[in-house]
């Protein structure tokens, strides 16, 4: 073993050339596509479930965009409205009688509750907005589209199942009687759900809309984008350009890439201790709301605008200070504009984020009730996701579809959002 | 609406100290005594501007963050003795929102007279406090106006100074940050620390029973050791082990696939389809749990004859786990991609399979870039939410069947805050409470998997 | 594989001194109208010149585009067997990506193309039958830049070993890795600290650990890519010395732009320049008595 020169052959020459050789490399090969399968495999997995997941929801959704709606031959009677005032008056007693008109035969009370029940809780401000347009119809009886009530929806949507047994769908009988009479007098009809978006939340899913989910997602992300960009690229800015390599911005840097990884209902107990607890700020506001989301989107850009910044060569700095320029304005001047593209970016993807945040808003009160669109920052409001979140426990069969479609509403923005990130990244992209 | 009028008188102050400043200096560069400028004028017109708008801004945040907490305790102080003597802290609540909406006209029947006399005393109280804001808020900005315009000389380093106020506001706002994190850590201490003056620490780190939401009266809560959190946290564990189990193998072959095996062009469609994955909110990872994967885990369960509960650890672990896949593969994939192309030309001019070198160089090189961004996403699925908020239940139970029923720590924290906001029972401090362990644990591995990556990086760049 | 014969692309206008190292392979059909007689490729079919050594390797017409910017034109060349060949030339001028394609560690580059025909032991390389996993154990490689794995200085030396099977106990391992250690001169400096980190090496012994990692396989032929440009003056001698111990029993093809290394360490040399083969033959020919102006340039400096 000692005298082994330098240069020896540790092995028997031509060893790859035997049998014994070949069959092992069979194996290994063999080896080398199982990896390559599995990998392949565990992308077709991943791609799969994302298209089993977005599918699922935009199917689960599909009932949603239409709504039913049932003609009713309105008497609009004088003496129940006052022309003079007609957004007061007794809407749901005329209602009531142009769905107990429809059929004369049916006479007791008892018989007469299910009739009313085809007709949705909202058919009653359908009528009123007609009349409170045109009091002339005092008086007169008008032909008018009401929505009809979930139940009825639902069955003619297919989600409630005819055939089942009487007692496990919420339709009885005698209402399907009335329904395929109704049908047949050509009074039913399908139309685009608009109330989708004109109105605000309503215990009846037929009436639920999410105008009031969409404004209070557009204030919390101004809020959100008035406080977070200009703090977050003013933080950025500072630590990448201006601050001294010490303990105490190692410190600041260490933070940030925590904070990103802070769990989000963390910055929801955050803002329900300090922001409404100690700063006595009103629950369920969108400026609360903002106000949180931009303490949680905030490293996010400063991380992204750090990054756009870095790749601003040294040289376009040199060359600014060689000509004389403050520091600050090498960086105003020419180190900003070069990155702006990634800082918008960098925006825009943590924008989104705060866009689909749910947990920090459920601990301040955004997921209230509230059936009316908020007027300003300080109102009380839902956003889209705890819209989506309420409407989920919900127990009505109507809010299932209305949940897909919400979030079908929700995703559409995200994806916009992105495509205007990936975009200003192709447009702009620079290449140093 | 005053504060809306007050923000553009400072905003409409600011521009005309701008105007005026730059007006200054530059009647002052055509004095042909004076000399000439040490700035451009308008650098003069922002220094004004700054001075004026700044301290009214801040001084209008500040009054308008303290003027509830201020109105209120005067509220209080000027009311009858006899109706806040004996009130406890929540009582006292109630009674200040019953005067508020008194004073805002929300009145049902009518009021009692004192409430009546106490909503017109809050009335003044903020009508005072209004005016006072308003009052404050313009002399300062005008005070500062003045006083910078006088500072306006040829000699007056503006640019200087103006770029030393922007440099503070820089350095203020990367401070943020950092108050950010001591707002966490305070609030969170100080209502945990009142939950453990209620309940014994040990109780809650120790205890196996976990009923927070039975007890009404206060005084039967800390006795009957429910807060027992070891339940919550095992919850916690479960979910998260299933969510791993799901995310570890695909993420971590996708990766390999990715970086090793597929050509550029399968990368830049495969990439970006993945990280889809990681943007869809997970609101929606929670629905689908609910609407597709529980019915179809309890399908298949039944047809094997095993009963699979509606809030099984299973069904929000995996879902989480698939919202984890693109943060494995892309940690995975960053960290393979890392490793330098030397070492895999040495490997293959050894005659080595690409498995092979994937499995005996690539892997263990990358390892610790790889670790890091599974504590991350260890991380990430204790702390998240909405998932488990709608897919695990709300029964605390020990079991190491992942069919079983589970809850989570996030999941009792938002139940157990939802809807009412009293500072003061065990119920509400105890989500307090998991969210001080919750925000502890996630922070040492945060800290250990920046660590870890650091490291890596800082070895490979 | 395209193959044609272009015999002028072979520059031989003279007979080399020793005759016996350029002679072309018989069988290879690029060389059929080759100038001189033929010689048999295998040894055991008797030559008519003694101890000839035959063509381990031979590259006709190769030519090699990265994307659409070629990088080899037409490169014909022998390496023979048991001998040192160098390739010199300026920076840029092909010879690494040549070596590359000689074990065809090209392949991992995507956007390469490879023309023309290279033969080990008369059997094309770049067929499809042929293994690259199997090719690249009979043809090793040492790098530029020493890279040894982040593993044990033992790991690193088995590796091949274990990989290709070599090794069926554990004491068969560690003869190998020894032999190779030994092999590469780095025995004596590493035997008390095998568990010690390849990287914890000096850069020398990094290389020579390479050099070990690279002969545990017992190739037929050992690339190495400038082995030295990384290294000081000192390790370099080391490096040179081992090459000529090598050089008894591996064929061995050296990259270097270090023009007396390639006369210190070489029985042939080969000069390229921007893609071009230009001459070849006999290091003391080359070096001595260039049959090309642009060689002679080269070798006394005149660019480069």
């Amino acid at each position: 073993m000692t005298d082994i020169p330098r240069g020896a052959r540790p092995t028997a020459a031509g060893w790859s050339n035997t049998d014994d050789a070949a069959e092992r490399v069979r194996r290994r090969h063999a080896a080398d596509r199982r990896l390559r399968r599995l990998g392949a495999g565990a992308i077709a997995v991943a791609i799969g479930l994302l298209v089993i997941l977005l599918s699922s929801i935009v199917i689960s959704s599909w009932t949603a965009w239409t709504t039913t709606q049932i003609r009713l031959d309105v008497t609009i009677d004088p003496g129940r409205i006052d022309a003079d005032d007609p957004f007061r008056g007794r809407y749901q007693d005329l209602v009531r009688e142009a769905v107990y008109g429809l059929f004369p035969e049916v006479e007791s009370a008892a018989d007469q509750r299910p009739l009313r029940d085809l007709i949705s809780n909202g058919a009653q401000f359908e009528v009123r907005e007609r009349v409170v347009e045109n009091p002339g119809l005092v008086g007169k009886t008008v032909s008018i589209w009401v929505p009809a009530s979930d139940s009825i929806d639902q069955l003619r949507k297919g989600v409630i199942d005819r055939e089942l047994p009487p007692g496990r769908r919420r339709v009885s009988d005698r209402q399907i009687a009335y329904y395929d009479a109704l049908v047949e007098q050509g009074r039913v009809r399908s139309v685009p759900n608009t109330t989708l978006f004109t109105a605000a939340d309503s215990r009846f899913p037929e009436l639920a809309g999410l105008e009031g989910a969409l404004k209070g997602s557009f204030y919390l992300l101004l809020i959100t984008a008035l406080l977070s960009v200009p703090m977050g690229v003013a933080a950025a800015v500072y630590l990448e350009e201006f601050a001294p390599k010490n303990r105490w911005t190692d410190l600041i840097e260490v933070n940030i890439n925590n904070l990103a990884a802070v769990p989000s209902i963390v910055f929801g107990l955050l803002g329900l201790a300090v922001f409404l607890g100690f700063f006595g700020l009103p629950r369920s506001a969108p400026l609360v709301g903002g106000m949180v989301l931009s303490l949680m989107t905030l490293p996010t850009i400063i991380i992204a605008t750090r990054s756009a910044l870095k790749a601003v060569p040294p040289s376009i700095r040199e060359a600014a200070l060689g000509v004389g320029a403050s520091h600050l304005q090498m960086v105003g001047h020419h180190v900003l504009p070069l990155a702006m593209p990634g800082i918008l970016t960098g925006a825009i993807i943590g924008m989104a984020q705060a866009l689909g945040e749910t947990a920090p808003l459920l601990l301040i009160g955004m997921n209230a009730f509230i059936t009316a669109a908020p007027e300003g920052v300080t109102s009380p409001s839902t956003a889209l996701p705890t819209q989506i979140f309420i409407w989920f426990d919900s127990p009505e069969r109507g809010f299932v579809a209305r949940t897909s479609a919400a979030i079908v509403v929700l995703l559409g923005f995200l994806i916009l959002m992105n495509a205007l990130a990936v975009f200003l990244r192709r447009r702009f992209e620079r290449k140093w | 609406m005053t504060i809306a009028v007050v923000f553009f008188v400072i905003l409409i102050l600011s521009l005309a100290g701008y105007w005026m400043g730059r007006n200054r200096a530059v009647a002052l560069e055509q004095e042909a005594a004076a000399g000439r400028l040490h700035s451009l004028p308008r650098y003069y017109g922002y220094f004004v501007a700054l001075w004026c708008g700044l301290p009214a801004l801040v001084l209008l945040l500040v009054w308008l963050l303290l003027e509830p907490v201020v109105v209120d305790r005067l509220l209080l102080a000027g009311l009858p003795d006899r109706m806040t003597a004996s009130a406890t802290p929540s009582e006292l609540d109630l009674l200040l929102q019953t005067i508020k909406n008194a004073a805002a006209g929300f009145v049902f029947g009518t009021p009692k007279p004192e409430i009546t006399t106490a909503a017109a005393y809050y009335q003044t109280l903020r009508f005072a406090a209004r005016a006072a804001l308003v009052v404050c808020v313009v002399s300062l900005a005008i005070a500062g106006l003045v006083l910078a315009r006088r500072q306006v000389a040829p000699a007056f380093r503006a640019r200087n100074r103006v770029e030393r106020i922007i440099g503070v506001l820089l350095v203020l706002c990367s401070i943020v940050a950092i108050l950010t994190t001591l707002g966490i850590v305070v609030s969170l201490l100080i209502e945990s620390v009142r939950f453990f003056e209620r309940v014994p620490p040990h109780e809650f780190l120790f205890g196996l029973n976990w009923e927070p939401q039975i007890p009404i009266r206060a005084d039967q809560v800390a006795g009957l050791g429910a807060f027992g959190a070891v339940p919550v946290f095992w919850g916690t564990i479960m979910v998260t082990v299933v969510a791993m189990a799901v995310a570890l193998p695909i993420g971590l072959f996708a990766a390999i696939y990715m970086s090793e095996y597929a050509d550029s062009r399968t990368r830049t469609v495969v990439k970006p389809l993945l990280e889809i994955l990681a943007g869809i909110p997970t609101i929606v990872y929670g629905f689908f749990a609910v609407l597709v994967v529980s019915p179809l885990l309890r399908g298949l369960g039944a047809a094997v004859g095993i009963d699979v509960s509606p809030t099984a650890a299973i069904v929000p672990g995996a879902v989480m786990g698939i919202m984890l896949i693109p943060f494995i593969s892309s940690f995975s994939d960053d960290a393979l991609t890392a490793v330098p192309r030397a070492l895999r030309d040495g490997s293959a001019a050894l005659g080595a399979t690409q498995a092979e070198t994937i499995r005996l160089v690539l892997l263990p090189a990358a390892l610790p870039g790889i670790m890091g961004g599974v504590l991350l996403a260890v991380s990430r699925a204790i702390g998240e939410t909405m998932i488990v908020v709608m897919a695990a239940g709300l029964t605390a139970t020990l079991s190491l069947n992942p069919l079983d029923g589970v809850t989570t720590t996030t999941v009792q924290i938002v139940t157990l805050l939802i809807g009412d906001s009293e500072f003061d029972s065990p119920k509400t401090l105890a989500a307090f409470g998991l969210g001080f362990v919750l925000f502890l644990s996630t922070l040492a591995l945060n800290v250990a998997a920046l660590q870890t990556v650091k490291r890596y990086r800082e070895k490979y760049d | 594989m395209v193959t044609q014969a272009h015999p002028k692309t072979l520059p031989h206008p003279e007979p080399p001194r020793r005759q016996r190292h350029d002679q072309p392979p018989k069988e290879h059909p690029g060389l059929q109208e080759a100038p001189r007689a033929p010689v048999a490729v295998h040894p055991e079919v008797p030559t008519g010149v003694e101890e000839a050594p035959r063509a381990k390797m031979a590259a006709r017409d190769v030519d090699l585009w990265y994307g659409d910017k070629q990088a080899l034109f037409g490169v014909s060349l022998d390496i023979a067997e048991g001998e040192v060949t160098a390739l010199i030339g300026p920076s840029g001028c092909g010879k690494s990506t040549f070596i590359r394609c000689l074990n065809r560690m090209n392949d991992v580059i995507d956007i390469a193309r490879v023309k023309g025909d290279i033969r080990l032991d008369d059997e094309d390389i770049y067929d499809k039958a042929v293994d690259v996993v199997q090719l690249r154990a009979k043809v090793g490689m040492v790098f530029q830049k020493p890279n040894p794995f982040p593993k044990s200085i033992f790991d690193n030396v088995a590796y091949g070993p274990r990989i290709h099977g070599l090794a069926r106990t554990k004491s068969e391992l560690d003869e190998a890795v020894e032999t190779s250690l030994r092999g590469a001169g780095l025995w004596e400096e590493v035997k008390d600290r095998l568990d010690m980190p390849g990287t914890s090496l000096s850069g020398g012994q990094q290389q020579r650990l390479c050099i070990a990692r690279a002969i545990a396989v017992s190739p037929e032929v050992i690339l190495m890519d400038e082995p030295c440009s990384a290294l000081d003056p000192i390790a370099t001698a080391h490096i040179e010395e081992l090459i000529d111990d090598l050089s008894r029993n591996f064929t061995i093809v050296i990259v270097t732009h270090n023009m007396q290394q390639a006369a210190r360490v070489s029985e042939k040399t080969a000069f390229f320049h921007l893609g071009k083969l230009i001459e070849w033959g006999d290091t003391d020919q080359i070096f001595t008595n260039p049959n090309e102006s642009m060689t002679q340039d080269y070798i006394t400096g005149r660019f480069g």
